[in-house]
């Protein structure tokens, strides 16, 4: 029995040969994940297309109206009739459905009704301003709302765990546009720290956009967006950091003389960033939900305006391109949490058949 | 000479019961044990007696709803909070009892190396892994690599290098095999041949046996009885309190009798000595108040009919 215990022992051992096994079966397992991920990323995509396809097909949107605009009255049903039969609306959904598919995989997502531009042109302008401003909120909220919930669990059932606890739920359940609006009459309107919405200045050249004019008009929107993203991450940080600390590791820990600081530092922090991490990474899509409203009340020119706008005009091919966007947008999030959480968490990355 | 006494060692919770009532509940009751340096105390009583709330008691990591009454003293000193943080981890070193108590995300080489108060860290691990046998790879492992076996070392090693004078092991031996069991039974054995002071936490008697000086049977809560080793012998005649014959009785490899009903409930204790309802010798008397520890051939005891 005792040998077999030995025997045992020497094959668990990370040493020579062993680590290159395990680095080899690192490799396998990373490649057959990331393969996976993109067979469930595709077909994922495929039914968002089919779905959202037909949903459009099938609202009160008429494309004919949506691109000809007002000057519909001077347009004759001959006309009409006409203009159907060249872009194939005459055709069986499936039909229209596939030509549309096949046209999106060459990479051409159309041509925008409202601005006259290809999508991707609008989509990838708009997206440098959106990734700006949702990449400082993601940033801000997640080491903010971190620090609070650490705070508020190391410091569990005080004054200041009962303020933390009190401004996370208050935020919790504020809407965004309220929070946005709030923001504008307080800083842009009262006190005229910051403009009224909008990405750049009124009544100046493009070519004379400073980025101090960019960044100030950036502050109020992601301010917003900041402080309601905080309140997610600062109660799961706090509500793990409890359990954490009331665990039997950090029970030994504190029997071996650990305390405060230390305590937190060696045993607290790694076992709470983890999920933290992914929690920020996963909250991807919230983070475009509330960019839409955020851009929406500032008239901040980016992707969340661009698909408030469309889906109020019926511009069909820019609302179906940015419906692609965002949703690779959130997969992309969800799978660098996903990844993430696999090579840092030594348990799933080390792990190896006995 | 007794480095560590405990003192009529009371601890109660405060609880919210319904309707947001706080409750007063007490799990354990007028608690006495002695540690000498040298000796192994084996502390032994069934799950719920209050055998790990002695241990955290002793180190001062109880929860914060816990009010404690008694005294403990160390090297002939009260110990207070702050005696208590400063000794931790330093002179008194805790064992506890599975690998859930080291951190998941830590390897144990340098879980080990926290514990080391004065020196070269790295050293000192290397040095306390080879001697328990542990391979130069060990140190790099996650504690879910570790088998029970060498989880079992990792953590007594985190008490060898500590230095520390006093060892309370909690549970150590379940869901180990035999040899395993051995082993940590030996190497308390050579902490207590070094001069440190042993309180070995079991329910399993019978290791505990083997190797202790002494023996305290805890019963909901309390010591019932200090003996040493060799009284547990025969069909324990030898022991004193009705609690620890019963005990000893109902071992498999003696007679293998249960005694009927069960330990009391910590809200629900009798008025009297706790093991009253159950004892076979109980008269009225017993009913009347908790009887005092007192000594009695080489051990003490808690029964007023024990002779």
């Amino acid at each position: 029995m005792y040998m077999d215990m030995v025997g045992r022992q020497q094959t668990t051992l990370p040493t020579g040969n062993g680590v290159n096994n395990v680095r080899k079966n690192i490799g396998v397992k990373i490649s057959k994940f990331l393969l996976m991920k993109g067979l469930r990323m595709l077909t994922l995509l495929f039914a968002i297309c089919l779905i959202s396809f037909l949903l459009i097909k099938n609202s009160p949107i008429d494309p004919i109206q949506a691109y000809v605009g007002a000057d519909m009255i001077k347009v004759s049903p001959e006309q009409r009739e006409k203009i159907a039969e060249y872009w194939g609306l005459d055709q069986p959904v499936m039909v229209q459905f596939f030509s549309w598919l096949s046209a999106l995989l060459s990479g051409d997502l159309g041509t925008s009704m409202i601005f006259r531009r290809p999508v991707s042109e609008i989509i990838g302008e708009r997206f440098w301003n959106s990734l700006v401003l949702m990449l400082t909120a993601w940033i801000l909220s997640g080491v903010i709302g971190f620090v609070m919930g650490v705070v508020s669990a190391m410091k569990k059932d005080t004054w200041i765990d009962r303020i933390i606890k009190w401004y996370c739920y208050t935020l919790a359940s504020t809407p965004t546009f309220w929070m946005g609006l709030l923001m504008l009459i307080v800083f842009a309107v009262w006190l005229g720290w910051f403009p009224i919405g909008l990405g750049v200045p009124t009544g100046v050249l493009a070519e004379d956009v400073t980025l101090a004019d960019r960044l100030q008009h950036l502050i109020l929107p992601a301010m917003t967006l900041s402080i309601l993203g905080v309140a997610n991450v600062a109660l799961h940080t706090r509500q793990k950091l409890i359990d954490v600390l009331a665990s039997d590791y950090v029970l030994f820990a504190r029997a071996r003389g650990e305390r405060g600081f230390l305590l937190f530092w060696r045993h607290g922090l790694r076992n709470v960033a983890l999920p933290a991490i992914t929690l920020q990474f996963a909250a991807f899509s919230e983070l475009f939900g509330g960019a839409v409203l955020a851009e929406q009340v500032f008239s901040y020119p980016g992707l969340g305006q661009a698909t408030v706008e469309a889906g109020l005009r019926g511009d069909v091919p820019l609302l179906l391109g940015l419906v692609l966007f965002s949703t690779i947008f959130v997969f992309a999030g969800n799978l660098i949490a996903d990844m993430i959480y696999y090579v840092v968490d030594p348990r799933t990355r080390e792990s190896r058949t006995i | 000479m007794s480095i560590l006494v405990v003192e009529n060692l009371s601890i109660s919770f405060n609880q919210y019961t319904e309707s947001l009532k706080q409750k007063n509940v007490n799990v354990i009751s007028s608690l006495n044990v002695t540690l000498e340096e040298g000796e192994i105390l084996a502390v032994v009583g069934a799950s719920g007696s209050g055998k790990s709330l002695l241990a955290h008691a002793i180190l001062g990591i109880l929860p914060n709803n816990a009010n404690i009454s008694g005294t403990i003293s160390y090297d002939g000193e009260i110990l207070t909070a702050a005696r208590q943080a400063s000794l931790r981890g330093t002179e008194i070193a805790l064992i506890p009892q599975s690998v859930n108590y080291l951190d998941p995300l830590m390897r144990v080489g340098n879980q080990v190396r926290n514990s080391v108060k004065v020196g070269d860290a790295v050293a000192a691990q290397r040095k306390v892994f080879e001697r328990l046998r542990l391979k130069s790879g060990v140190e790099n492992m996650y504690p879910f690599q570790l088998s029970g076996g060498m989880a079992r070392r990792t953590l007594l090693s985190t008490a060898i290098v500590s230095g520390a004078k006093v060892i309370i092991a909690d549970e150590p031996t379940p869901g180990l095999d035999p040899v395993v069991i051995k082993e940590a039974l030996e190497n308390f054995r050579e902490f207590a041949d070094n001069g440190c002071a042993v309180m070995l936490i079991t329910h399993d008697i019978e290791s505990a046996l083997t190797i202790a000086d002494k023996i305290a049977v805890f019963y909901a809560g309390t010591t019932v009885e200090i003996a040493p080793v060799e009284n547990f012998n025969g069909d324990g005649e030898a022991l004193r309190h009705p609690y620890s014959k019963a005990l000893w009785r109902a071992l498999p490899q003696n007679e293998f009798i249960p005694i009927p009903g069960s330990q009391p409930r910590p809200n629900n204790l009798p008025s009297g000595c706790l093991f009253a309802p159950r004892c076979p010798i109980a008269t009225l008397e017993c009913e009347l108040a908790q009887p005092e520890m007192r000594e009695l051939r080489n051990g003490r005891v808690r029964c007023i009919h024990a002779t």
